[in-house]
């Protein structure tokens, strides 16, 4: 394996801007490692390599002409296919989008291509975002670069494991309950979920908007927060984009990695733990707390009671969005056609189309947000989850009035075996118990790695008021300056010599 | 024996409500920036957001948001202080995200009246709601049908897609008795002027950026009110009342015959006047509505609310007295040129130096039924207020009659030139009179002693040069016939016909 895959997105950057190595080096080595290993991780559903190649040589001709180059220029990446990209094909994952190929960038595509910052290809994802271990992709499972046996998590496990896998130094998910946070935890790299607003939604593909947002993949906590710059900040586009611009996370993050946190107030919530959770992640998590304590901080508990809440609310607000967005996908404009053939009726198309081209866990999301908004039962389900998505906020608040950061662990399991819970949608959905009340009251929070259980990674969960990403990015760096100091760097398996 | 809304109200009361959708002028879209020209090539005007293509954003135009404001405050509604727009869920191909971003329990603009003046008496149409919702595009279903069902195949324009469209909703109306027709066409007249004061929409029922539907029901004196209908498709000031009155006529046939008024939406026929079946309300779907998670909720500042009263236009009623004043004529003459769309007209031409008598005969009659020929607004047609003053005077001098009056108009009309050029280049001035002809005739006579000797000899087929000679001193002003049978006379020859 080139050395180049090893290096951090920071290091590249750098080694581009003194002209060490060129935009297009990086690139094809990366373009190789993906040649060598995505066969096994399968982390990518697209590789767009003539356009990264484009991309490359574009930062290395603007670098010989002098022109400024971004903090990030010349850096791969490894984009979620639920962004759209002009001329590049996104699915969402879904058999119902296969073929089309979107007239426009997102927001943060744009961003990402003036920032000089190479988009490798498009990554492989639970459909339409739902799940938990990219199993629900409709087109193939991505495999853990610790264990092939096993799910990256998901929804964004192609971009975690590209980046765990050393295919791309950067990667770019979604996080709508967890979706970041979770294979983020589980593949063992850093994934922040910005606070709602600060990252333009405008061009993904949303599955619930009111907790949709995209966010940075990393191996390090400074790169995650050179690539959150990138894409942060507001949008005219997207009107739920909040004015302040992006908080100033790159500097936190490089103040946190002195490896200081005094005075800095850190509550463990009572109610993300113990039960259901397992032994390894919630001693990883202890160990944690105490290197945490060793760096400074005051650690007290706190009690949020209506987290408790949060699984149920979540599954009622998110399918019944998802159920109202995934309508346009009835065959008439793009993407999949099924039964047109001059004698079916309009409706008789459009429910072959999507019987067709929905997967089971998206036809079942559908079915409970229709039932959800459904006159009759929208006060009983939809109004009552936001209540207590209002409840879960003020326990935020209340929160938030002892302590400076909130931590937990990441995801109450490991990464889990291929198939071992696609049967069961409740075990699959208590992955994201510890990742939801951040979704639903739209504060930030970020997974750091923080160490193995059974050889696997656990992540470990900072959670900030709204708009002060920089203290997750701050105690993060801080923990994993700690962390990578005793032990150093979690790094997945080679992967190269036929590891499966 | 054709039975009469008079028949129908010896038994039963009306009750009648109009929604009125009003695609607002705005040079966007209500949601993305493209144009809203009417008549433009089909899919030429579209965007990925009114397209609804995944990922793409809605951002609330706050042109149409102020327009919306302007008109609630015209109608003297309360202004919402906080409200949102809400999703509602179909599936219909013309919807491009098959859910239309409209308002349901928070609308912008609510609780306000219309006073309506019908035949001198005064109705207050309470106004229940108004509210911002975007377009839909438009179907084209080619086949023998000319529905969905039925057609070969359909054609989608989304050019109209997300055009803001402001749904006006009135109360019931009772009480009206037999005059429920003219009062719902004088309710959707007087607002269509108002409207039109405020500079709000095009108002042109005939291109549908005003449409209207017509709720009717109908009950014995004393019981509760009855079952309605709503009439789709009333796409006249005239058809209102024609819908109004087919429906009345129609329910009590029902109803007399001991039958239930289904509750229905009828489609109004423009050839028959009547109304058919359409879709049954048992039936509707449901629409699922939820508040718009893509869009932030509306909180208008009052302080801009009242600035926004405080610039309101004079509005037509006002505006109507105060003309009423200075013409000095009845509530019914007024009413009719309200109808008509002519006060300002009458007015200007009044101003111009006409009496008010000829300047409203004129504007009434010979020149509303040449807009209604072409199709337009008498504020359309091609001749000003001053040019119609000019005519009066023309004809109150004596110089054209009402004939040559109105040749002179069509000329103005087709050419856009003066009256005075068109009288010159016309050479049009009065010789209809007696004394004129018969001083021509003698002339003729006197200067052809030849062929008035054969005619007067019993050789009436010779008169025919005379009666050239005299159009030709006439410059072709006159009427042959009446020249014909004035020389017959002259000439002692009779009023023979026929006898070549």
């Amino acid at each position: 394996m080139s050395e180049l895959t090893r290096l951090s997105a920071a290091e590249i950057a750098g080694a581009i801007a003194v002209g060490e190595v060129s935009a297009e080096e990086v690139t094809r080595a990366h373009l190789d490692r993906i040649e060598q290993v995505d066969d096994v991780v399968r982390a990518f559903l697209h590789v767009d390599t003539d356009g990264a190649l484009h991309a490359a040589r574009r930062v290395d001709a603007d670098r010989a002409a002098g022109r400024d180059l971004g903090p990030l220029a010349g850096v791969p990446l490894a984009m979620k296919d639920v962004v759209v990209t002009e001329g590049l094909p996104t699915t969402a994952g879904s058999k119902i989008l296969e073929g089309w190929i979107p007239p426009y960038d997102a927001t943060i595509t744009r961003k990402i291509k003036d920032a000089g910052i190479v988009m490798l290809g498009k990554t492989n994802m639970d459909e339409f975002a739902m799940g938990s271990s990219t199993e629900n992709s409709a087109f193939h499972p991505t495999h853990n670069p610790w264990d092939l046996g096993r799910i990256p998590g998901g929804s964004s496990g192609g971009s975690s494991a590209a980046v765990s896998a050393f295919e791309a130094p950067l990667g770019i998910g979604t996080d709508t309950g967890g979706s970041i946070r979770q294979p983020a935890a589980v593949t063992g790299i850093v994934g922040h979920k910005p606070t709602y607003g600060g990252v333009s939604r405008y061009g993904l593909i949303a599955f619930s908007s009111s907790l949709d947002q995209a966010g940075p993949f990393g191996r390090t906590v400074l790169d995650a927060a050179l690539l959150h710059e990138v894409m942060g900040g507001h949008d005219p586009c997207d009107s739920t984009s909040i004015p302040q611009g992006v908080p100033p996370v790159a500097a936190a993050a490089r103040e946190g990695a002195g490896a200081d946190l005094t005075g800095v107030r850190v509550a463990v919530v009572q109610e993300l733990g113990g039960e259901g959770y397992q032994p390894g992640v919630l001693a990883a998590f202890q160990e944690a707390v105490s290197t945490l304590r060793g760096l400074g901080a005051t650690v007290l508990e706190v009690s949020c009671p209506h987290f408790d809440y949060a699984l149920a609310a979540y599954y009622l607000i998110a399918p019944s969005e998802c159920s109202s967005n995934l309508a346009r996908f009835d065959g008439v404009r793009y993407g999949l056609r099924v039964g047109d053939d001059g004698v079916r009726s309009l409706e008789e198309v459009m429910s072959l189309t999507r019987e067709a081209g929905f997967g089971p866990e998206v036809k079942r999301r559908i079915m409970i947000g229709t039932y959800a908004l459904s006159s009759g039962y929208y006060d009983a389900y939809y109004g009552q989850a936001q209540k207590v998505r209002t409840l879960i906020s003020r326990d935020f608040a209340a929160a938030f009035e002892q302590a400076d950061v909130l931590v937990s662990p990441s995801s109450p399991f490991v990464a889990f075996g291929i198939g071992e819970r696609v049967d069961d949608p409740m075990a699959m959905y208590v992955n994201d118990l510890c990742t939801l009340p951040a979704s639903l009251a739209g504060t930030p929070a970020i997974s750091v790695p923080c160490g193995l259980s059974e050889g696997l990674p656990v992540g470990l969960q900072v959670m900030a008021p709204a708009l002060a990403d920089d203290w997750c990015y701050r105690v993060a760096a801080a923990f994993e300056a700690a962390y990578v100091g005793t032990n150093g760097p979690l790094r997945a398996p080679e992967l190269i010599g036929g590891a499966a | 024996m054709t039975v009469t809304v008079e028949d129908v109200v010896a038994r039963y009361e009306p009750v009648i409500g109009l929604e009125t959708h009003v695609e607002l002028s705005t040079a966007s879209k209500m949601f993305c920036s493209c144009a809203t020209t009417f008549g433009a090539e089909p899919n030429t005007q579209i965007c990925p957001v009114c397209l609804g293509l995944p990922g793409s954003l809605p951002v609330a135009n706050a042109a149409a948001i102020e327009s919306t404001i302007r008109i609630g405050l015209a109608l003297n509604c309360s202004i919402a202080t906080w409200c949102r727009f809400a999703r509602k869920n179909y599936f219909y191909p013309d919807m491009p995200k098959n859910f239309q971003i409209s308002q349901y329990d928070e609308p912008l603009c609510v609780d306000g009246y219309l006073d309506v003046e019908v035949s001198g008496r005064s109705y207050r149409i309470g106004i229940e709601r108004v509210h911002l919702e975007e377009d839909t595009g438009k179907n084209t279903h080619v086949g023998q049908s000319g529905r969905i069902h039925g057609a070969d195949y359909s054609l989608i324009d989304y050019n109209r897609a997300g055009i803001p469209l402001v749904e006006i909703v009135t109360k019931p109306v009772p009480d009206t008795g037999s005059a429920a027709p003219e009062v719902a066409r004088g309710y959707v007249t007087e607002l269509r002027d108002i409207l039109r004061t405020l500079g709000v929409s095009d108002v042109r029922m005939e291109q549908g950026s005003l449409r209207c539907d017509v709720n009717t029901s109908l009950n014995a004196p004393g019981e509760p009110w009855g079952i309605r209908t709503e009439t789709k498709n009333v796409n006249s000031l005239r058809s209102v009342e024609r819908a109004v009155r087919s429906e009345m006529i129609r329910q009590a046939a029902v109803l007399a015959a001991g039958q239930r008024v289904v509750q229905e939406t009828r489609h109004f026929l423009e050839t028959t006047g009547d109304t058919r079946p359409g879709r049954s309300k048992e039936e509707a779907t449901d629409y699922r509505y939820f508040p718009e998670p893509d869009l932030v909720p509306l909180a208008p500042d009052p302080s801009w609310v009242e600035r926004l009263r405080a610039e309101l236009p004079e509005l037509p009623a006002v505006h109507r007295a105060r003309i009423r004043n200075r013409l000095g004529v009845s509530a019914e003459d007024m009413q009719q040129m309200a109808n008509a769309g002519v006060v300002d007209l009458v007015a200007t031409t009044v101003e111009a130096g006409a009496p008010v008598t000829e300047a409203r005969n004129w504007w009434l009659g010979y020149l509303a039924q040449k807009a209604n020929e072409r199709d337009i607004e008498p504020a359309d047609l091609p001749i000003t207020p001053a040019q119609v003053a000019r005519i009066v005077e023309l004809v109150g001098a004596g110089t054209l009659s009402v004939g040559l009056a109105r040749q002179a108009v069509d000329g103005a009309l087709d050419t856009g030139e003066d009256i005075d050029a068109v009288v010159a280049a016309k050479g049009l001035r009065i010789v209809s009179d007696a004394n004129a002809l018969a001083v021509a005739a003698d002339e003729a006579i006197a200067a052809n002693p030849d062929i008035a000797a054969k005619v007067r000899s019993g050789k009436v087929a010779a008169v025919g040069p005379l009666v050239g000679a005299v159009m030709k001193a006439t410059r072709g002003q006159a009427d042959a016939a009446a020249v014909r049978e004035l020389l017959l006379e002259r000439l002692g020859a009779g009023a023979a016909t026929g006898d070549t």
